[in-house]
């Protein structure tokens, strides 16, 4: 058959074997983002320093692969950045899925970029981002 | 001599090659594979036939209907007309003037709800089931907000059947007015006791109004032997076009409906002062219908006719049963729905690979499944399960398919498990 290479090893791995899944004990933030047409849900739960930098990510997903990878990918990148440079990523991470061409420093987030042959299913990617920035921009409204 | 079961072997395998010639859409390729479309029960594809008479019409003889006078809208109002001929006794109606066209299901249902509803009082109940689709569901709940009448659902059982014995719990008060319900669901493929539920129904002094969506692709319809009030079907999933799907009801029940829409084609007279109602089914039509794709719907029941709904009930039947037995050999996966009675609609999970996943996969080689909750949350709910994958049947899936299905659901859990 044919395997897609939207489905590749990192992603797949970190579907399985999720490496920042779990509560965050004492976490300062949390958020939620849910995806009515299919079910998919991701909680966060993060600390943040006192330059606004996210100090600690962790997520619980319920959802498929994609949404899966991709919240366990974003953890791991967006812990010790800026604010903007976490927003940074998450243009360039539209950019890949929306084009198919990953932006250079994305990294293994790339990974998403075949998702633009699969048009259906870039809102499976973006779920957990979407809920990061919410709930950074919440904390910041505060 | 030749033997007899491979007589007719090859004759389901000979009759199969020229449906499957029929709809031009086979011989595309997806991904650079061969099409393998395992979603007829959301949209089926269509024949030439239908497509032919469609164009046709655009090209020879197309015009207005009812009011034209003159040729071209003449004989364009007799091809329109000539379809609810066909239709009514496509589903074995007593006249012609019961059928009403409609955009599809769900408008023919908002239909009945508007205006049959508009009939009720606050106190009676609109009974429907577990498993209905959102397009059976959303408009009683709307009528019960505008009017208050009380909106009563019956569960299923675990295998996927109407709870029989629920359903006359729920009608033995006597409030209920109509129970409305699923003839075949498109989640759990399982087929409804519809003649029963009718009778129950009738008993308690309710009507009964059937969800034939469905249903009407795979079996033949009766609707007097069902002894229903209401049915309705919807042509896209019949192989016609979008945009033309059907109300039938009892000629005095609708004669006692309020129209729904207002407008032109509908009425016999108007002043500013008031306006009068032309007769049934003129009544529920307003406004230009949809002509090219109602005399697609024709094409399309005459196809079906062709066939013959013997053979497309023994199709579709030795089909169900290869892919229950082909896909229960595939590890991990459970089907969703084992009611003793099913058609050609076959819900599944996987271990934990999400139905979204399989669904991408399985599009890389070729196969179009749908995947998600199916217009039926609350059956969702019931099942304890998100969503689900679903392969569907129609006259032109082969058993060739469904093994191809089988073997590259196997290769994917691979990767997942």
């Amino acid at each position: 058959m044919t395997q897609d290479d939207l489905y590749r090893t990192v992603v797949l791995e970190r579907a399985r074997t999720p490496r920042y899944s779990g509560p965050l004990a004492g976490a300062q933030m949390q958020g939620e983002g849910s995806n009515p047409l299919c079910g998919d849900r991701v909680r966060l739960q993060a600390n943040v320093d006192v330059q606004g930098r996210v100090a600690a990510l962790r997520h619980e997903t319920r959802g498929c692969a994609i949404c899966a990878a991709s919240a366990d990918l974003m953890a791991e990148r967006v812990v010790g950045q800026e604010p903007a440079r976490v927003s940074q990523l998450h243009a360039d991470l539209v950019t890949a899925v929306e084009t198919g061409i990953a932006p250079e420093g994305l990294g293994e987030l790339s990974a998403f970029a075949p998702l633009h042959r699969h048009r259906s299913r870039i809102r499976c990617a973006m779920l957990p981002w979407s809920a990061l920035i919410e709930m950074l921009n919440d904390d910041k409204d505060r | 001599m030749m033997d007899q079961t491979v007589a007719s072997r090859t004759d389901v395998a000979g009759s199969l090659r020229r449906i499957r010639a029929d709809f031009p859409i086979l011989s595309q390729k997806v991904h650079g594979r061969d099409l393998v479309f395992l979603d007829s029960a959301a949209s089926a594809q269509k024949p030439r036939q239908v497509i032919d008479a469609m164009a046709d019409t655009m090209r020879t003889q197309y015009a207005n209907i009812h009011r034209g006078l003159y040729w071209m809208s003449e004989r364009t109002t007799e091809a329109y007309e000539a379809v609810r001929d066909q239709v009514a006794a496509f589903l074995g109606a007593s006249a012609r003037e019961e059928i009403v066209f409609t955009r599809n299901s769900t408008e023919a249902i908002n239909l009945v709800a508007h205006s049959f509803g508009s009939l009720l009082k606050p106190g009676q109940v609109v009974l429907v089931s577990e498993m209905e689709h959102h397009a059976n569901l959303v408009p009683w709940q709307m009528l019960r907000d505008r009017t208050g009448v009380e909106l009563r659902v019956t569960p299923v059982t675990d295998d996927g059947a109407l709870d029989m014995d629920a359903l006359a719990r729920n009608l033995s008060d006597g409030r209920v007015a109509l129970v409305a319900i699923t003839h075949m669901s498109n989640v759990l493929g399982t087929i409804t006791d519809a003649r029963a539920i009718a009778d129950m129904a009738h008993a308690a002094g309710a009507k009964v109004l059937f969800d034939g969506s469905q249903l009407a692709v795979h079996r033949r319809v009766d609707v007097r032997a069902l002894d229903a009030d209401f049915y309705v079907v919807t042509g896209h999933k019949l192989y016609g076009p979008t945009g033309i799907g059907v109300l039938w009801a009892r000629r005095e029940i609708l004669d006692a409906m309020p129209p729904f829409l207002g407008g032109g084609d509908m009425i016999s007279t108007v002043s500013f002062e008031r306006s009068t109602w032309a007769s049934v089914p003129h009544k529920f039509e307003a406004g230009t219908p949809a002509i090219i794709e109602t005399i697609g719907l024709g094409a399309a029941l005459a196809y079906i006719e062709s066939i013959g709904f013997d053979a497309i009930g023994a199709h579709e039947e030795a089909l169900t049963t290869h892919a229950l037995q082909a896909l229960g050999n595939v590890s991990g996966l459970k089907v969703i729905g084992t009611a003793p009675d099913r058609g050609g609609v076959i819900s599944f999970t996987m271990d934990d690979v999400h139905p979204h996943d399989i669904a991408t996969l399985l599009d890389r080689n070729g196969i179009a499944v749908r995947a998600g909750h199916h217009c039926a949350e609350p059956l969702m709910h019931r099942l304890g399960v998100s969503a689900t994958a679903r392969a569907s049947f129609g006259i032109y899936t082969t058993p060739e398919e469904i093994d191809f299905l089988a073997a590259t659901l196997e290769q994917i859990r691979g990767f997942f498990v």
